[in-house]
């Protein structure tokens, strides 16, 4: 194993809107500041990756898909949502403060060559599939890939 | 603002909000040479915080940093 990087590890566990944009804007500022920064989604923060679509196969899964459907640009904030208006709300706050919107701060991130990494246990669990991720998003891995990353890092971050 | 100094590239980070001038600032320093002078202007207070922070952290050198009503005005120079 390589030693240390003097990289930053984040471990995108929320699918909260509002934690989803601080942890983009942790992993851009770490990788405009030159680190090595990793971020492994797992759990409710695959929804920040993946593209949107229904997705699930069994009974479960399916509702697992429809009451909780992923996509940058479908989650809600974890406080305030109230069924979406709190999104409204805040995604308007934003504009009038010419806050950078999540999709674009995703990208930003991508550009800058954060890496994106799903957790594959989390996938099985929600039925969702490599074809409901944005193309962007690397191969799955599990816990000891994450770890693995995170020895190698400076600082790791759990959201 | 300094005519001492020569600067090599300027930036217009006005009206942009954090992560974005930093990510700006990172990109503008890749395109100048070793020993480039980066002049820009922000309007977000907390570049005054952030600019220093992500100098340290790169091991570049901002050569003088100062608020002038409601810019930020900075001089980067870039080490390395």
């Amino acid at each position: 194993m390589e030693n240390s990087v003097d990289g930053v590890t984040i471990i995108m566990f929320s699918g909260d809107m509002d934690k989803v944009m601080a942890a983009f804007n942790i992993a851009i500022g770490a990788a405009a500041s030159g680190k090595e920064t990793n971020m492994f989604f797992t759990f409710w923060g695959l929804k920040a990756i993946q593209k949107g679509n229904l997705t699930g196969k069994s009974f479960f899964g399916r509702m697992m898909g429809l009451m909780n459907r992923g996509g940058i640009s479908r989650i809600g904030p974890s406080r305030f949502n109230f069924w979406g208006i709190g999104r409204w709300m805040f995604n308007q706050m934003m504009k009038n403060h010419k806050i950078t919107p999540l999709a674009e701060l995703r990208q930003t991130a991508i550009d800058l060559g954060v890496k994106l990494l799903p957790c594959q246990m989390s996938m099985e669990v929600m039925e969702i599939r490599k074809e409901d991720f944005i193309d962007e998003v690397q191969p799955a891995c599990g816990v000891a890939t994450m770890l693995e990353m995170a020895y190698r890092s400076k600082a790791t971050l759990f959201i | 603002m300094s005519p001492e100094i020569e600067v090599n590239l300027t930036l217009n980070l006005e009206g942009l909000l954090c992560p974005i001038p930093v990510v700006k600032v990172s990109k503008a320093v890749k395109d100048l040479p070793i020993g480039g002078v980066l002049e820009a202007t922000a309007t977000d207070p907390g570049v005054l915080a952030d600019i220093p922070a992500w100098a340290r952290t790169t091991g570049n050198e901002v050569i003088k940093i100062e608020r002038e009503g409601k810019l930020v005005r900075f001089l980067l120079r870039k080490l390395n």
